[in-house]
């Protein structure tokens, strides 16, 4: 059974249409796999014989763990809150459809923060997910279930979304791969919103080549949203060998501020690999990306604010005893059903929409964007890619940063400038590093962006870097490919 | 103190008749059970997006060139948040800033802006008041929740009451005629609020504005902007000022009540709506809106008028309804000789009067054919049969329809036109009115009144008023 595990979903992919790996045996292993879950990685796991409504007739996709901001037809939906407890969606998420119908049966939902609000997991209404290399530690969030269900041997593979960072964060800190595509690549019909203008699913593998084939399956034009606009050509799976001829830009302005010792060390260790690989490393202007963090803590919680606004006890979810009128119901059932960081987002969303300060707060947020929209633009008239760590520091401690809601919104530093620019971005394992207060090693990210629709280009450099690195630590009990 | 003129100007909503809703594939209805026509994104199911219906696009054009407004390049949906149970998503997405149609006209009357947006859930409020106050429960229906809207918002153009409902008839037929909606103001697919202020007359300010609302009859629309005109021009002579606030008419007894003002302060928090992208009409989608306008009720009644000649009034009354006017044309046509306006003057004057004694069918809905009402005036016209005789032939076709030379030769309706056959029984009527053949010899004109009345009794109507006048006249040398 460990063999069956230590395959990545390419490989499961490849031997299962080879008739050479029983569909039926893998996913039983993964089921298995992912009951043994400690981490508190999932919230809704299939026992087998799940539900039709996500019954695979003919699997050939390895199975997946979807993160529960993801409707899935008569499947509990919490998207981490109590206010959704119990709420069994009557429709699927496109991304999640056309997963099960590639042929991928569906393992569980992962736990999350709250409705996507949070770098740690612990905003989850369901207790946080431990990270797989140190259960002291958080895996990162918001989708930090799903990274820790990659990492921690509980799923082949998972989706997840990423609004300012969630995807490659979480993927950073749990020492797996995590691509946030280009905004509008993949539907976003079915994901609870959080912030819409920003938010985007994609994959967590174990490796470069496993986000091609999500990748292959997720992307395209969705009728029912219409913002997706796809990719312009269904991705084929990377096979480049070398850097040779490929510009990569390192923004002063981001790197330029105080991070972890120990990420930095492996950042430049990478820079140095991609050099190795033949690829040049230049510095790049990005004047404007340092007010990532402050525009987006102004816009995301705006449209925050008001896509969390449907969530009064109504039609679905939870519902407050109340013997007061419509309002104290609303009132009373909002009190209870969100967490603290979701009602300080929809506070501060209010307030920067509010009639008198919308120019200074909204408005003037909006600028910035445009702004570091255009100097990502000039920075790609003079490389192909730009490159950062992804996240200031390897795993924190659970409880770390959970008095200091600022101290932990910069955790997206360096992953927020990306989601504003609504370009697509990476993040690989490029080693380990100790934590600033010393410890065993842990996982650091490498983050890559490229320009809009310019997956294909950024898996091929990214599986070239991927190769040149040969990073294949794993935590402690989990098979190694 | 100088007289206070009006200034009203009028928002009008507009429920297009699309297939399905605004933003959903949900099909659109009126008067069935409650929540049948329902899917999550009209629920607001959680992870939901809208999705613009491109027919309520298509005729949201055709409103603007009707009305000949500006066509955004590239108009934007906004959100505009509240929270209320009909509003499943807490917020309506409607059009602010940059809305689909902009400046036009309507007759006489601006058009500010047409935008598009949806419309709420019905709420119906348990208990004696029917008003969410004091009411035990609530109860939503979401099948008319994300019905597509257009709201039509003119300048303060209107000076009366009148006027200003006159206006709106205009509007509904020219709605109505497009096909766009069923404009029906008692099911709520038309609603008109008047923005309403007074002011010095000859003075250029605006006055202080108030909303009136739920005026869901045009009968109503006019009583209720009377009723404020008068509240505002009285409060204003007693010294007192007007205050913006909005108002809502009670049909029952035509009072005026301001909202709660709880309710009314709201911050609605505008913002782009992120899950949408920009309406940019084609050439093509433009090309098509103008290329379906019919002739619209405007135009129609300016070329009864100016090319066939008819009053005024009778123009308006025709070109307001396309059906009537269809007949009126079809059966001018073929009423040799006659001019279109004697024929005009029969299907608003002789055939509706008719039409409506025999239980208020219209004339294209009726069993009079529009050759027959044709061949009719053409005989009144050469005299062949008295226009009283018309009237009697009229009445059969209403009633059974048939070709009027049949039923004037079946009744014997011939005109007598031999001034022998008049003579003698001209002469019988004087002898049989003595009273009234002395008055009309001392002058008296009035009196021969009767006497005409004997003759066309004795002549079942056929005899030609204007000859038993002659004669008359003649035999009593008056």
């Amino acid at each position: 059974m460990t063999e069956l595990l230590a395959l990545t979903a390419l490989e499961a992919h490849r031997a299962m249409v080879a008739g050479e790996l029983d569909a039926g045996e893998y996913a039983a292993a993964w089921r298995q796999a992912a009951g043994g879950d400690e981490l508190n990685a999932y919230l809704w796991r299939d026992e087998g014989g799940g539900p039709s409504a996500i019954a695979v007739e003919r699997p050939s996709i390895a199975p997946i763990a979807v993160k529960d901001i993801f409707c899935t037809e008569g499947v509990p939906t919490t998207a981490g809150s109590r206010i959704l407890e119990g709420y069994e969606p009557p429709y699927t998420a496109t991304a999640v459809r056309k997963l099960i119908e590639a042929g991928a049966p569906i393992l569980g939902k992962t736990n999350m923060d709250e409705f996507a609000m949070g770098s740690s997991n612990e905003n989850s209404a369901y207790g946080p997910v431990l990270n797989p290399w140190d259960r002291e530690r958080v895996p990162g969030g918001s989708s930090g279930g799903s990274a820790a269900a990659v990492a921690g041997g509980l799923a082949p593979w998972a989706i997840g979304t990423d609004t300012g960072g969630s995807i490659r964060q979480p993927a950073a800190l749990c020492g797996i791969v995590g691509l946030k595509p280009t905004y509008g690549a993949i539907s976003r019909y079915g994901m609870i919103a959080f912030a819409s203008s920003l938010d985007q699913c994609g994959p967590f593998t174990r490796d470069v080549s496993d986000a091609a084939l999500m990748l292959a399956i997720l992307q395209g034009q969705d009728s029912c949203d219409s913002t997706s606009v796809g990719l312009p050509k269904s991705p084929s799976l990377p096979d480049r060998g070398d850097l040779k001829g490929l510009r990569f830009g390192v923004p002063s302005d981001l790197t330029g501020h105080e991070f972890d010792a120990g990420v930095r060390a492996v950042f430049e260790a990478t820079l140095e690999k991609i050099k190795d690989l033949g690829g040049e490393i230049s510095t790049v202007s990005l004047p404007h990306a340092e007010h990532g963090i402050s525009a987006y803590y102004v816009i995301a919680p705006a449209e925050a604010s008001s896509n969390l606004a449907r969530y009064d006890g109504v039609r679905y979810g939870m519902r407050a005893e109340s013997s007061g009128d419509v309002i104290e119901m609303y009132e009373q059932t909002r009190a209870k059903g969100f967490g603290a960081e979701v009602k300080r987002r929809i506070m501060l969303g209010t307030y920067a929409l509010s009639s008198g300060y919308y120019d200074a707060y909204y408005g003037q947020a909006q600028k910035v964007r445009t702004k570091i929209a255009g100097d990502f633009k000039g920075a790609f008239d003079q490389v192909d890619f730009v490159v950062t760590p992804t996240s200031p520091s390897v795993a924190f401690k659970l409880g770390e940063k959970t008095a200091d809601p600022l101290s932990m919104y910069l955790n997206d530093f360096f992953t927020v400038p990306m989601s504003l620019a609504g370009i697509p971005a990476i993040s690989i394992p490029a080693g380990l590093a100790q934590p600033a207060g010393g410890g065993p090693e842990l996982p650091v990210g490498f983050q890559i962006a490229a320009p809009a629709f310019g997956e294909q280009k950024l898996l091929g450099a990214a599986f070239a870097l991927e190769q040149g690195i040969g990073f294949d630590a794993r935590p402690e009990g989990v098979p190694n490919g | 103190m100088a007289e206070l003129e009006a200034v009203i100007g009028l928002e009008i909503h507009v429920q297009l008749a699309t297939k399905t809703k605004m933003f959903c594939g949900c099909e659109l209805s009126f008067g069935d059970e409650p929540n049948v026509h329902t899917c999550p994104v009209c629920l607001a199911h959680p992870g939901v997006l809208p999705v613009v219906n491109e027919q309520a696009v298509l005729f949201a054009l055709q409103i603007a060139a009707a009305l000949e407004c500006e066509v955004a390049p590239r108009s934007i949906f906004h959100r505009k948040n509240y929270f209320y149970p009909d509003s499943p998503k807490a917020y309506q997405i409607s059009q602010y800033d940059i809305p689909i149609a902009g400046a036009g006209r309507l007759g006489d009357v601006r058009i500010h802006r047409a935008h598009l947006e949806e419309d709420a859930a019905k709420m119906i409020h348990v208990g004696e008041s029917g008003r969410i106050h004091g009411s035990g429960a609530s109860l939503v229906d979401f099948n008319r929740g994300g019905t597509p809207l257009v709201e039509i918002v003119t300048e303060p153009d209107l000076r009366s009451a009148a006027e200003a409902a006159s206006w709106a008839r205009l509007l509904r037929e020219t709605v109505r005629q497009l096909g766009v909606s069923n404009v029906n103001m008692e099911e709520g697919s038309l609603r008109v609020d008047g923005n309403i202020s007074v002011r010095p007359a000859g003075s250029e300010e605006l006055g202080t504005k108030t909303e009136l609302k739920n005026m869901n009859s045009f009968r109503f629309l006019e009583r209720g902007i009377e009723a404020e005109l008068a509240r505002q021009r009285e409060l204003i002579e007693a010294g007192g000022r007007v205050e913006q606030e909005t108002l809502h008419f009670h049909p029952e007894d035509g009072s005026l009540h301001p909202l709660r003002s709880k309710e009314e302060a709201h911050d609605y928090r505008y913002f782009p709506e992120p899950d949408l992208v920009a309406i940019a009409p084609t050439e093509a989608m433009l090309r098509e809106a103008r290329e379906s306008l019919p002739e619209l009720p405007a135009a129609r009644a300016e070329r009864y008028r100016e090319k066939l000649g008819l009053a005024e009034d009778v123009a308006a009354l025709l070109a307001a309804d396309p059906e009537t006017a269809g007949y009126f044309e079809a059966s001018s046509q073929q009423a040799e000789g006659v001019e279109p306006r004697v024929v005009a003057n029969w299907v608003t004057g002789e055939l509706a009067a008719a039409l409506r004694q025999e239980g208020d069918t219209t004339a294209a809905e009726s069993k009079v054919e529009p050759a027959a009402l044709a061949a009719l005036v053409a005989m009144v016209q050469e005299k062949k049969i008295s226009h009283g005789s018309g009237k009697t032939v009229l009445a059969s076709l209403v009633a059974e329809g048939g070709d009027p030379t049949a039923i004037v030769a079946r009744e014997g309706l011939a005109q007598i036109s031999d001034s022998g056959e008049l003579e003698s029984i001209v002469a019988a009527a004087i002898e049989a009115n003595p009273e009234a053949a002395e008055q009309i010899r001392a002058g008296n004109g009035k009196a021969i009144g009767a006497i005409v009345g004997a003759v066309m009794k004795e002549t079942k109507g056929r005899a030609d008023g204007g000859e038993v006048n002659r004669l008359i006249s003649e035999k009593l040398g008056s």
